[in-house]
């Protein structure tokens, strides 16, 4: 095809570039090129409509805000209202509300499609031992009273027997939200922690490490492989997303992890003090107030003297952070099912960790992105594109714990 | 979900289409006329699949052979193959017209909470 530019190419990889592995669903040529047609829209999204917004909001609705209320808004809250009263904000909303949609659905077509298959393969590869289910699990209400970025069905429907449909829809079209900046097998997040922990601890030999809110896995494979002497405890509360993960982690020859079906708020099944590592990504924004207490509670009874507790989420909207800036990075919040990502964003994790019983003076603050593995994958450090909330440029929060008896001054 | 629906065969098309659960926030002033930018980018979509799918014919022709247009302009599809293109259209139209299907289950299901709404109820959890 011909193209009349002559840039430099800056744009997501081509679909069909993606890491395979056994469980990835096969996509047609149509199917892998709506995913590619819906990198592109995000890119463009954020390239190239975005920008706009920040001229509107400086050229007329910043302005217009001051010109009634004789002040500027005073919140990042006041901000997305005023937002909301102009056009090009509704816009751009409406289109990217819509290629959220778009991607489920495009998802679910390639999933569901070959569901039965996906099931059989998953069932045959993943090593039981290496998975432990709770049928008497129930969902936690911070996940079923939406549907989370506008997942249908969330992360724990089970549509046949044996589900695996929320993780392989999830897995598939990953690629669409990122293009591509989380790498060939999305697991950019665990690269990135993989590459902070050796930098921070070069001689860090954990025996045991526990993942809290594992999805898939994807994340917590990179961390098994740096440390493949370690025993690694996954978590989720949603069967088809550790089914998944426990087969997918096979057929990737990873058998260090075991996928285990608990709610990270109450992981009473674990004894204290039996993680040398304990750490989530991108897991916290999807639970509740209430939850994260007991999540920073349980990271402190589980973590092991001498042991490290870190949290990856997009950064704190603090004091630094204009109230634009803070007001987009809120947009998923309001629409696009993330109910609990506004407040998150809000909270002083570090007084959530204190209270929690971390010593202060030994928290963690640092910045941490997605490495992404693959040729034609760029890095986050290198995109200059944001794309507020969704790039893979996060804030690590965290502590380490003193080794027992002696705490070296 | 109970145990014999497990069982049955999986309306793909439709499960696909599926809204996710919570209320749908609108953004333009005129939701009929966000709903019709839905559908138009839903097509937006189909024709870049579809000019792909010509560049990855014209690619294939000029690399590995030929292919008379007579061929092309004769062309009658057996019935199982013409079947086979009338379902392609029935989820062609599916794809095209998801919000429709959406908007109609949300008139069904009108009780589900705003995320907003969601998040403020978290807090009191």
């Amino acid at each position: 095809m011909q193209a009349t530019s002559t840039m430099d190419y800056d744009g997501p990889p081509d679909y069909r570039t993606v890491g395979r592995h056994a469980l990835l669903p096969n996509t047609t040529h149509d199917q892998a090129e709506r995913y590619n047609f819906l990198a592109h829209l995000n890119r463009h999204l954020a390239a190239q409509v975005l920008p706009g917004i920040a001229v509107a909001y400086r050229s007329e609705i910043e302005p217009s805000f001051r010109q009634r209320h004789g002040r500027a808004p005073a919140d990042r809250h006041e901000v997305r209202r005023a937002l909301e009263g102009h056009a090009f904000y509704r816009i751009w909303s409406a289109l990217r509300r819509n290629a959220m949609e778009m991607r489920q659905q495009s998802g679910l077509s390639v999933v569901l499609g070959q569901l039965r298959e996906l099931i059989d393969r998953s069932a045959g590869l993943a090593d039981q031992r290496r998975l432990r289910l709770d049928p008497t699990l129930s969902p936690p209400r911070y996940l079923t009273a939406v549907d989370h970025h506008c997942m249908p069905g969330s992360y724990y429907t089970e549509r046949l027997d044996q589900d695996v449909s929320a993780a392989a829809n999830y897995d598939s079209g990953l690629f669409v939200t990122t293009g591509g900046l989380l790498g060939r097998l999305a697991d950019g997040g665990g690269r990135g922690m993989v590459a902070f922990l050796k930098k921070l601890r070069p001689d860090f030999a954990p025996r045991r490490i526990l993942d809290l809110g594992c999805g898939l896995g994807h994340n917590v494979l990179p961390i098994a492989a740096a440390y493949p002497d370690a025993q690694v405890t996954a978590v989720d509360v949603a069967a088809p997303m550790l089914r998944y993960g426990a087969a997918r982690a096979a057929s990737l020859g990873v058998d260090n992890v075991t996928f285990v079906q608990a709610d990270a708020a109450d992981l009473s099944a674990f004894e204290d003090g039996c993680f040398d590592w304990v750490g989530s990504i991108m897991f916290l924004h999807e639970t509740s107030l209430a939850a994260l207490k007991r999540i920073m509670a349980e990271s402190r009874r589980l973590i092991a003297p001498g042991g490290l507790v870190t949290h990856v989420e997009q950064p704190r909207y603090d004091a630094s952070m204009p109230l634009l800036e803070q007001a987009l990075r809120d947009w998923d919040a309001f629409n696009n099912n993330e109910p609990f990502w506004t407040k998150l964003h809000e909270i002083d994790l570090d007084q959530l960790m204190v209270e929690a019983g971390f010593d202060r003076s030994r928290l963690i603050h640092e910045g941490v992105h997605a490495i992404a593995d693959g040729e034609g994958f760029r890095d986050a450090a290198t995109e200059k594109v944001e794309d507020y909330g969704r790039k893979p440029a996060w804030r690590i929060t965290g502590a380490e714990v003193p080794a027992q008896g002696y705490d070296a001054p | 979900m109970s145990e014999d629906d497990k069982q049955a065969p999986l309306d793909v098309v439709r499960l696909a289409g599926a809204k996710a659960r919570g209320k749908r926030p609108y953004f333009l002033e005129d939701p009929d006329v966000e709903r019709v930018l839905s559908i138009a980018m839903a097509i937006a979509g189909e024709l870049a699949v579809l000019r792909q799918r010509l560049d990855t014919i014209e690619e294939l022709l000029e690399t590995r052979g030929a292919l008379t247009r007579e061929e092309i302009e004769t062309f009658v599809p057996s019935p199982a193959h013409a079947e086979a293109r009338g379902r392609w259209h029935q989820e062609y139209l599916a794809r095209i017209l998801r919000i429709l299907q959406q908007q109609a289950e949300a008139q069904e299901r009108n009780d589900e909470p705003t995320s907003s709404e969601a998040g403020a109820w978290m807090l009191r959890e």
